[in-house]
C-alpha cells in the first residue's frame, strides 16, 4: 500500500491493519531544527483530522493531525532522544505513531504521492 | 630631564592577531559563572550579630524544621562580585549604547531623572502596608487622573505588572461586565497581526480566539468584523495603531459594529507612543486599553522587566475594575483594598498583591511631569517623523508589503526584497549587530513574510537617524550584490557568535550543576 | 524639551525628504472629527528642577521605613540591601538593556539569568526554576494553573493560611477561568485540617510556609497525602530570607516552589515592583510558565546562554501557550541575584539567624506585657500577637508614637470579627535593641 498525504503535511502508510503516521518532508522543512514531539498515548481513540500529536522547534510549534480515524497501539519513543531523526528522515525513521484503522476506506480520501507533489507547487 | 624615548606608533600588523591565554580580548573579559568563582564560605555582606548569638538553639521555635543539609550557594566578596556583574554588563547591548530599532517596543531613552526620583527614600522605602504614606496615594491618584485624560477614558486600574497581565485585566473586566449582564459568551475575535499575548490571554481566560484576517492594506476591514460578529462574540482585541504600523482608519466603525453586537473592544497600548496628544482612544470607541508604562512613558526595560500595565476603562468597564482602586475626596487621595462600601463599584478580584508597580509609577509620572502635554505630542510626533525618515530613506531598496503609504511609528519591511539573495531577515539581522546596532524586529507581525519592524522612537537625533539609514543601505546593496559572506556568518564581532539554539532546546541545561569529582582511574 | 533631539530645523529638513508639507499629513488616517485640536487638558512641560520639587514633596509627605523604628511585614521585608546592589543594577548595559531575544549581545542578562536559575532552584531545594516572574501572588497564581494542566484537574486546595492578597489573587484568575478553589478556614492559631480536604479530584493543594500568621508548616504528610490521589503540592513563601534557616519546600517533597523574591535586593517600593520566583521538578519543565535561559556552545565552540523552551511562551504558542506572559521582573531579578552572591550561604544563613533571634528576642518582649498573647508557638521572623484593643487602633497609635508596629490582619481582611484583635509583627536583622525598646514602651503606653 502506497503512502497517502493530507493538506496538513501528515502521511500515512499502510501495513496490513497497522498504519503508521508521521510528518512530511516539506512539514519538516518549514519547521527547522525539531527539538520535540508530544506523542498520544498508546490506547488513545482519534478521529481524522483530530489534534493527534505535536511537533516544536526552535522557533515554531505546530499541531500534527491524525489522517485517519482508528486507536493509538505504538509511538515511536525513540523521538524522545533523537528529534532529529524527523529533519533526518520525515518519512521514514522520523514516524511519530502507529493506528489500528478503524475505517481503512478513509485512506481514499488522501492524497497520492504525485498528487501532494502538485498540492506542494501550487502553494508556491 | 628624560632622555630615553619609545615607540609611540603602532607598528604595522601583517599577522593575524594572536590569540590569548585567558580567551579575553583587552576589555572584553571571559567571564564564568559565580558558582566557578565564588565559595560557600565567602561573603561580601557583614553583619552585627547579637551577643548571644552564637550557642542559641532554635529548634524549639523552628519546630524541628531548622535546615541542615548545605545548599550550595556561592558567596563573593564586594570586590570580586562587583568585578563579576561589571564584566556580565559590558557584554550586553543597551539603549544608552545606541539605538534600538524595535518595532512594537518603543526603546526610547530612560531619563535618569526617574531613576533619581524613584530612588527618593519616601518612595522607595515605604511599606505598601506601613501608616503614614499620604504621598505615595497621592502619586498614584495623578498618574491615574493623567493616563485618563491622554486617553479620554473614566477610569483606569493601576495594579497590573506588565502589558500581558493589563490584557488578562482588560478582558476579565469584560468577562465580569458580561456576567453581570446576565451574558456568558465564548469567542474573541483578535487580527491574524496580533502580538502572541492578545490570544494567549484570551484562551487563558477560556474564550476560543477567532482571527480575523488583514484586508491588502495591512489594516482591519470592519466588513469581516462584521462577518464575524454574533451573539457569541464577547470582544475584538485590536492594536491601534496596529502592530504593521498603520493606524486603523475605520476603528471607530469597527467599534460601533462591536458595540452594537453587544461586545466590547479591547485595545492592546503597545503602540499608543505614536498618537499621545494626537487622539484619544476613548473617542474611538474603545473600552478598555492598557498602557505599557516601559513602552510610552519610558521606565527602562531592565533586561526583560519589570514592566508595568495600567489598564484604561470605559464607563461601560469601569464599575467592574479590580481591586485596589484609588480615590479621592476632600480629605485627600485613597486606596480602596477591601470590599467595603465600595457603593456602585463591583471589583471582578484582584490581580495582584499590593497596589502595583509603584516604583514604575514614579518613573512614569516623572516623565509626564518632565514632557507636559505638549512636550508628549511633540514626542509622538517626533516619533513619527522618524520612522517616516527611515521609510523614505529605505523604500527604494527594501520592500513594503503594503505599498508606498506614511506609516506612524514604526515602518514594516518584509523579505520580498532579498528573494535570490542567499540572505534572510535573520542574516541580515545579525550583520546589523556587527555594525553596532541592535537587530529591528524580525518575523513579527506573522501576516508578512520575513517581517523586519523597525521603531526609532523620538529619542534618535537626525543623525543618529542618517547613520542608520545609511548602514541599512550598505548593508542592502550588499546582499543585493551577493556578498553572503558578510551575512551568513554574522555576527563576528560580538562577544559570540551565534549560539546553538537546536541543542539547547534538544538537550536542556536549565541550571548549573556541581560537576561530580573525577574518578582516579585505576592502573 | 531635553529629551527630544530634533530642532525645527531638522523637522523641516525631514518633513522635506519624505515629501510632506506638514506633520500632520502623516496623522492623516485619524478620522477627522477625533483628531485632537488642542493640547490635553494637563500641565506643561516642566524642568528637572520643578519635576524635582514637585516629586520632593510627594516623597515627603512620606514615612520611609528607614526613620523608624519598623516592624511591618506582611508579604513584604524591611532588609538591609547592600550599597553595590543598586549601584551595579543602574549599569546602563542592565538598567537600559532589552529582553534577550538577540543573544549575542545579552550575555550580560542570559548569564546572570542562568546564575538567578540555579540559585532559585539551590534556595528552593528544587530542580529547576524560570527567569522569574512578575512577583509571589501571581507566580502562585500560575503554579496553579500549572498544576491543572500537568493532573487534568481543576480544583485547587488552598490553605486558609495563604497570604490574603495571595488568596484573592488564585481565586480571581480561577474564577475568570472557570476553575474550582476550595478554600479552607483561616487558622491564626496553627494550621487546621488541610489532609481531609484532598481528594481525588484535586490538583494542587497550596500551602504557605511561613504562612501569613507566621507559623512554619511541616510540608512532608501534606505532600504524601497530595502524591496518594495524584495532586500536586505547590508550596508558598512571602520571606525569602526564611530559606537560609528553615527545611526547603522541595526537600519536603513539593512539586511546585513558588514565592516572593523582594527581600533579596529590592527595596519597598510601596509594593512594586517585585520579583516572583517559580521552581518546580523538571519532569514539569515543559508546562512551566516564563522564560527560560539555558546553556548551549556558540559557533566558535564557546559557552554561552540563550533563552530556551520557548515554545511554552506566548509569541510563540499564542492561544496554547502555558501563560500570557511576556515581560519579567528583569532588573529586580539582578537585583535578587547579585544580593545573594555577596551574601553566599554563610552569609545568608548567618543573615537568617539573626531575623529569627531578633523575632524570638521580640516576641518574648511583647508577649510578658499583661494582654497580649503570642499565638506563635513556630515562626521565622514574623509572628502574631492577639491583643485586648483592636489592632487597626493599635497600630494607628503606635505610629503617632513614631514606631510602625506591623500589620492588623484586618487591614487585609474585615471578616471575620476575630481577625481584628490580631497584630502580625516582623522583625529583621534592621531591628536594633533602641527600636524594640521604642516599640516594647509605645505598646505598653497604648494599652495602659
Amino acid at each position: 500500500m502506497s503512502t497517502r498525504y493530507t493538506k496538513d503535511h501528515e502521511w500515512i502508510r499502510l501495513d496490513g491493519d497497522v498504519a503508521t503516521v508521521g510528518i512530511t518532508e516539506h512539514a519538516q522543512e518549514q519547521l527547522g531544527d525539531i527539538v520535540y514531539v508530544e506523542l498520544p498515548e498508546i490506547g488513545k481513540k482519534v478521529t481524522k483530522g483530530g489534534d493527534a500529536a505535536v511537533v516544536e522547534s526552535v522557533k515554531a510549534a505546530s499541531d500534527v493531525y491524525s489522517p485517519a480515524s482508528g486507536e493509538v497501539v505504538a509511538v515511536n519513543d525513540a523521538l524522545g532522544a533523537s528529534p532529529g531523526a524527523i529533519n533526518e528522515e520525515a518519512e521514514g525513521k522520523g514516524w511519530f505513531f502507529r493506528l489500528k484503522l478503524s475505517s481503512p476506506d478513509e485512506l481514499n480520501e488522501l492524497m497520492s504521492a504525485e498528487q501532494y507533489k502538485e498540492f506542494l507547487a501550487s502553494l508556491e | 630631564m628624560n632622555q630615553q624615548g619609545r615607540p609611540t606608533k603602532p607598528v604595522e600588523v601583517l599577522a593575524p592577531s594572536p590569540s590569548t591565554f585567558t580567551g579575553n580580548r583587552a576589555l572584553r573579559i571571559e567571564e564564568a559563572l559565580i558558582f566557578e568563582i565564588g565559595r560557600p564560605e565567602v561573603t561580601g555582606v557583614d553583619f552585627d550579630e547579637p551577643t548571644d548569638f552564637a550557642a542559641r538553639d532554635f529548634d524549639s521555635s523552628l519546630g524541628g524544621l531548622e535546615r541542615k543539609a548545605p545548599i550550595g550557594l556561592p558567596g563573593l566578596a564586594e570586590p570580586e562580585a562587583v568585578r563579576h556583574y561589571v564584566r556580565l554588563s559590558r557584554m550586553n547591548y543597551s539603549i544608552d549604547a545606541g539605538l534600538f530599532p524595535l518595532g512594537s517596543c518603543t526603546m526610547k531613552h530612560n531619563p535618569r531623572l526617574n531613576e533619581k526620583m524613584a530612588r527618593l527614600p519616601g518612595f522607595a522605602d515605604i511599606h505598601p502596608l506601613q501608616p503614614q504614606t499620604e504621598g505615595a496615594a497621592e502619586l498614584i491618584y495623578r498618574l491615574s487622573q493623567w493616563l485618563c485624560e491622554l486617553t479620554g477614558m473614566p477610569g483606569v486600574a493601576l495594579s497590573p505588572k506588565a502589558g500581558a497581565h493589563g490584557e488578562l485585566c482588560g478582558m476579565m473586566a469584560i468577562k465580569a461586565a458580561l456576567a453581570a449582564r446576565g451574558e456568558k459568551r465564548s469567542v474573541v475575535l483578535v487580527p491574524e497581526s496580533a502580538h502572541g499575548t492578545n490570544p494567549a490571554t484570551a484562551a487563558l481566560l477560556g474564550f476560543r480566539v477567532e482571527e480575523v484576517p488583514a484586508r491588502a492594506d495591512g489594516t482591519v476591514d470592519p466588513v469581516e468584523v462584521k462577518k464575524h460578529l454574533s451573539p457569541d462574540v464577547a470582544a475584538v482585541m485590536l492594536t491601534n495603531p496596529n502592530t504593521c504600523g498603520l493606524f486603523e482608519r475605520d476603528v471607530v466603525a469597527i467599534a460601533a459594529a462591536v458595540h452594537a453586537a453587544g461586545a466590547y473592544v479591547y485595545a492592546d497600548g503597545a503602540n499608543f507612543n505614536a498618537i499621545v496628544g494626537k487622539v484619544r482612544p476613548g473617542d474611538l470607541g474603545v473600552d478598555a486599553m492598557h498602557i505599557n508604562l516601559h513602552k510610552t512613558f519610558s521606565t527602562p526595560h531592565g533586561g526583560g522587566g519589570p514592566g508595568a500595565g495600567p489598564v484604561v476603562l470605559s464607563a461601560a468597564l469601569a464599575p467592574f475594575a479590580p481591586l485596589p482602586f484609588v480615590t479621592c475626596d476632600k480629605e485627600g487621595a485613597r486606596l480602596v483594598s477591601q470590599d467595603e462600601n465600595l457603593g456602585e463599584r463591583k471589583p471582578f478580584g484582584r490581580m495582584c498583591a499590593f497596589y502595583g508597580q509603584m516604583g514604575m509609577f514614579v518613573r512614569a509620572f516623572a516623565y509626564m511631569l518632565s514632557h507636559g502635554a505638549d512636550g508628549m505630542r511633540q514626542a509622538s510626533e517626533d516619533a513619527v517623523l522618524n520612522a517616516n525618515y527611515i521609510r523614505a530613506g529605505l523604500q527604494d531598496l527594501m520592500s513594503l508589503p503594503f505599498g508606498d503609504r506614511p506609516c506612524m511609528h514604526e515602518v514594516l519591511f518584509d523579505d520580498h526584497w532579498l528573494e535570490g539573495t542567499g540572505v534572510s531577515t535573520l542574516d541580515f539581522a545579525k550583520a546589523m549587530i556587527d555594525e553596532g546596532y541592535h537587530p529591528m524586529t524580525m518575523y513579527f507581525p506573522l501576516v508578512v513574510h520575513g517581517a523586519m519592524l523597525i521603531e526609532p522612537t523620538e529619542s534618535e537625533s537626525k543623525a543618529s537617524l542618517d547613520l542608520f539609514i545609511a548602514t541599512l543601505r550598505d548593508l542592502a546593496l550588499a546582499a543585493k550584490r551577493g556578498d553572503t559572506a558578510r551575512f551568513s556568518g554574522a555576527p563576528y564581532y560580538a562577544p559570540r557568535r551565534r549560539l546553538d539554539e537546536t541543542r539547547a532546546a534538544r538537550q536542556p541545561v536549565l541550571r548549573w550543576v556541581k560537576p561530580e569529582p573525577v574518578q582516579e582511574a585505576a592502573e | 524639551m531635553r529629551y527630544l533631539p530634533l530642532t525645527r530645523q531638522d523637522r523641516g529638513e525631514m518633513l522635506a525628504r519624505i515629501g510632506v508639507a506638514a506633520i500632520d499629513a502623516l496623522f492623516a488616517d485619524i478620522p477627522p472629527d477625533q483628531r485632537l485640536t488642542r493640547l490635553p487638558d494637563l500641565p506643561l512641560s516642566k524642568s528637572e528642577i520643578e519635576v524635582e520639587r514637585e516629586l520632593g514633596r510627594l516623597a515627603a509627605k512620606n514615612v520611609p521605613a528607614g526613620a523608624v523604628p519598623f516592624f511591618v511585614g506582611g508579604g513584604a521585608y524591611k532588609h538591609h540591601i547592600p550599597a553595590s546592589v543598586d549601584h551595579l543594577i543602574q549599569r546602563s548595559e542592565f538598567l537600559t538593556s532589552y529582553t534577550p531575544y538577540q543573544p549575542e549581545i545579552a550575555q550580560g542578562t542570559l548569564h546572570h539569568l542562568f546564575e538567578f536559575q540555579t540559585q532559585v532552584a539551590m534556595l528552593t531545594g528544587m530542580e529547576v526554576a524560570n527567569a522569574s516572574m512578575y512577583d509571589g501572588s501571581t507566580a502562585t497564581a500560575e503554579a496553579v494553573l500549572m498544576a491543572h494542566r500537568v493532573t487534568r484537574r481543576k480544583k485547587a486546595v488552598l490553605s486558609g493560611n495563604l497570604h490574603p492578597h495571595y488568596r484573592e489573587t488564585v481565586e480571581t484568575v480561577s474564577r475568570l477561568s472557570e476553575h474550582v478553589t476550595a478554600v479552607l478556614p483561616r487558622a491564626p492559631q496553627g494550621e487546621g485540617d488541610i489532609l481531609a480536604a484532598i481528594d481525588g479530584e484535586t490538583s494542587c493543594v497550596v500551602v504557605q510556609t511561613p504562612d501569613y500568621y507566621g507559623h512554619l508548616h511541616d510540608l512532608r504528610p501534606i505532600a504524601e497525602r497530595a502524591h496518594a490521589v495524584g495532586a500536586l503540592l505547590i508550596a508558598v513563601f512571602t520571606e525569602a530570607v526564611s530559606l537560609g534557616l528553615v527545611t526547603s519546600p522541595g526537600e519536603m517533597g513539593a512539586d511546585i516552589v513558588v514565592g516572593e523574591g523582594q527581600s533579596f535586593g529590592n527595596a519597598l517600593s510601596f509594593g512594586g515592583p517585585y520579583v516572583g520566583l517559580f521552581a518546580s521538578r523538571l519532569k514539569y519543565v515543559r508546562q512551566m510558565p516564563g522564560r527560560l535561559a539555558g546553556e548551549t556552545v556558540d559557533a566558535e565552540g564557546k559557552r554561552g546562554f540563550v533563552l530556551t523552551l520557548s515554545t511554552r511562551e506566548q509569541h510563540i504558542r499564542r492561544e496554547k501557550a502555558t501563560s500570557n506572559i511576556c515581560t519579567n521582573s528583569g532588573l529586580c531579578t539582578l537585583a535578587f541575584s547579585i544580593h545573594l552572591s555577596l551574601l553566599g550561604e554563610a552569609g545568608l544563613r548567618r543573615l537568617a539567624r539573626i531575623n529569627h533571634a531578633n523575632a524570638v528576642k521580640l516576641a518574648a518582649m511583647l508577649g510578658a506585657i499583661k494582654g497580649v498573647e503570642v499565638l506563635n508557638r513556630t515562626f521565622f521572623n514574623e509572628f502574631t500577637l492577639r491583643l485586648p484593643k483592636e489592632a487597626a487602633t493599635v497600630v494607628d497609635q503606635l505610629a503617632r508614637r513614631g514606631v510602625h508596629g506591623g500589620v492588623a490582619a484586618s487591614a487585609l481582611e474585615a471578616e471575620p470579627q476575630e481577625l481584628r484583635h490580631l497584630l502580625i509583627v516582623a522583625a529583621t536583622e534592621v531591628n536594633t535593641d533602641a527600636d524594640r525598646a521604642s516599640y516594647l514602651k509605645a505598646l505598653q503606653e497604648v494599652l495602659a
